[in-house]
């Protein structure tokens, strides 16, 4: 089988526009949620949100692409952008043709469609705009940096709830691995931010009014975030050969389905990804250092993962450190598979553990150490990132330090 | 508080039907728990509750609504909040 390498990174976030500016802020511990934007939220219930900001299209597009490109499909773009200029890869007419792109977005184009509901339901208008069609697809993102990059190898979106770019960066990796591609763009990303969607998520009463705080006791629910990740991943072959930066070597996934409940997540579920995950890369679960947890700060969801992660590590659980980001970029839903992905490869790279911030009251059903509001140094060899989906859909993905993986 | 105050017999309504018991079935101390609520069923009886009376029920709150008893404590001062 062959060994898939990670030589891009690029994000988008509510802590910078790219990936670069995400670690400074993640190293220092520092929030990207703060009061939201453009909406009344003397009408939510919530008042918080980490929004990207600072991001104009037209620094990154020409205004015909600004037009045909919904917020969801920019952020995506341009986060790959950054991959592929990090990577340094070349892509000719040979490895475009052996390219993949598989991305993953829950909502898709929802700030387009809210705009076409709003003309046509509100304001009575005849008709709607000729491109929301195009900018709304779940599969622009994807479809526009296919375009952009010449890549003609299969390109596709994934959407599951908060697990699509996990999902699609862990296919990614398969397609690599078993050779069905040569290199691949794996990433995703989310623009959650209409005011339909806050005020669904505010029925579904699993959002915070003011702070994320992942772990702890008195932790009072999510906060949404928007983003856009994206990883390249190549063969470590083709890496070693053309002299690539190897930021990470990817070395397995794990997926598995709840089959149980809509919402409310099954650490059953969730333990067999991480499972799956170790038997992948041929981990013993005493060799994981550092899980990127997908804490999401909600009531049901991080005693279920600390379950799940108790269930998996056994005592080795004791020394393992496991932190939540989220507490930092947000609940950014479709993007956070890709977008913790990248922040678990900074990690590796930089010895550094990211904290989970907000963190006040131990809670004993969450009894795992959370790296509390500080980063910690610590020479980690393997990290886990964790993803579960409303829905019940999990996945794990495994990475491993660089140099250590050289022997 | 009795079965027979009407707000009671009125969230008792609303949760019959959210929920798809029969009224008559259900009683003051009836808790959602013995109705075999899910956290989605709650939601749901939480949202008819607001739509119904107008008023905006806050997470903390909603969090301690497990029975008509709670629903009902919990909903009148918001009621007559909202009326006065």
């Amino acid at each position: 089988m062959r060994r898939v390498v990670v030589t891009g990174l690029g994000a988008v976030s509510a802590l910078g526009l790219t990936a670069g500016e995400l670690w400074r802020a993640l190293a220092e511990g520092r929030s990207g949620i703060q009061p939201i934007e453009g909406f009344d939220v003397s009408q939510l219930r919530f008042k918080n949100g980490a929004q990207v900001r600072g991001f104009a299209a037209d620094q990154f597009f020409d205004r015909k692409a600004c037009e045909l490109l919904d917020r969801f499909a920019q952020l995506l773009v341009v986060a790959t952008r950054e991959a592929v200029r990090a990577s340094g890869l070349v892509l000719d007419d040979e490895l475009r043709s052996r390219t993949a792109v598989v991305t993953g977005s829950s909502l898709g184009g929802q700030l387009t469609e809210e705009r076409a509901y709003t003309d046509l339901y509100r304001d009575q208008r005849p008709r709607i705009e000729p491109l929301t069609i195009p900018r709304a697809m779940a599969n622009a993102g994807a479809s526009h940096i296919s375009m952009e990059l010449g890549i003609s190898g299969p390109s596709f979106t994934l959407s599951t709830a908060c697990s699509s770019s996990a999902h699609a960066v862990g296919l990614a990796f398969w397609m690599v691995r078993l050779g069905l591609v040569d290199a691949a763009i794996a990433g995703g990303s989310e623009t959650p931010f209409t005011w339909a969607n806050l005020k669904a998520w505010e029925a579904l009463r699993v959002v915070a009014p003011e702070v994320c705080r992942p772990f702890s006791k008195d932790r009072q629910g999510m906060v949404l975030g928007e983003g856009g990740a994206a990883l390249v991943l190549e063969t470590l072959e083709r890496a070693e050969s053309r002299g690539a930066p190897i930021l990470a070597e990817i070395t397995g996934c794990g997926m598995s389905s709840d089959a149980h409940h809509i919402t409310l997540p099954l650490s059953e579920g969730a333990a067999k990804a991480i499972a799956g995950c170790l038997v992948d890369a041929g981990l013993q679960p005493e060799e994981v250092d550092y899980i990127n947890a997908h804490g999401t700060g909600t009531l049901a969801n991080d005693p279920m993962e600390a379950r799940a992660i108790r269930k998996v590590f056994g005592t080795h659980a004791d020394q393992l450190p496991v932190s939540s980001t989220k507490s930092m970029h947000g609940h950014t839903l479709g993007a956070a598979g890709a977008l913790e992905c990248v922040a678990t490869v900074l990690a590796l790279r930089n010895g550094l553990l990211p904290p989970t911030i907000g963190f006040t009251v131990p809670d004993p059903e969450c009894d795992l150490d959370v790296v509390p509001n500080e980063a910690r140094r610590a020479e980690i060899r393997t990290a886990l990132s964790n993803s579960f989906a409303f829905g019940g859909l999990n996945v794990v993905l495994a990475f491993r330090r660089w140099e250590e993986s050289r022997t | 508080m009795t079965d027979s105050d009407p707000l009671v017999r009125q969230v008792i309504d609303i949760i019959a039907d959210k929920g798809g018991k029969p009224p008559e079935t259900i009683g003051l101390d009836t808790t959602f728990e013995e109705l075999g609520f899910d956290s989605l069923d709650g939601i749901n009886i939480l949202f008819a509750l607001e739509d119904t009376f107008s008023v905006s029920i806050p997470d903390t709150i909603a969090q301690e609504i497990t029975s008509i008893r709670m629903a009902v404590e919990k909903l009148r001062p918001l009621v007559e909040g909202a009326a006065g």
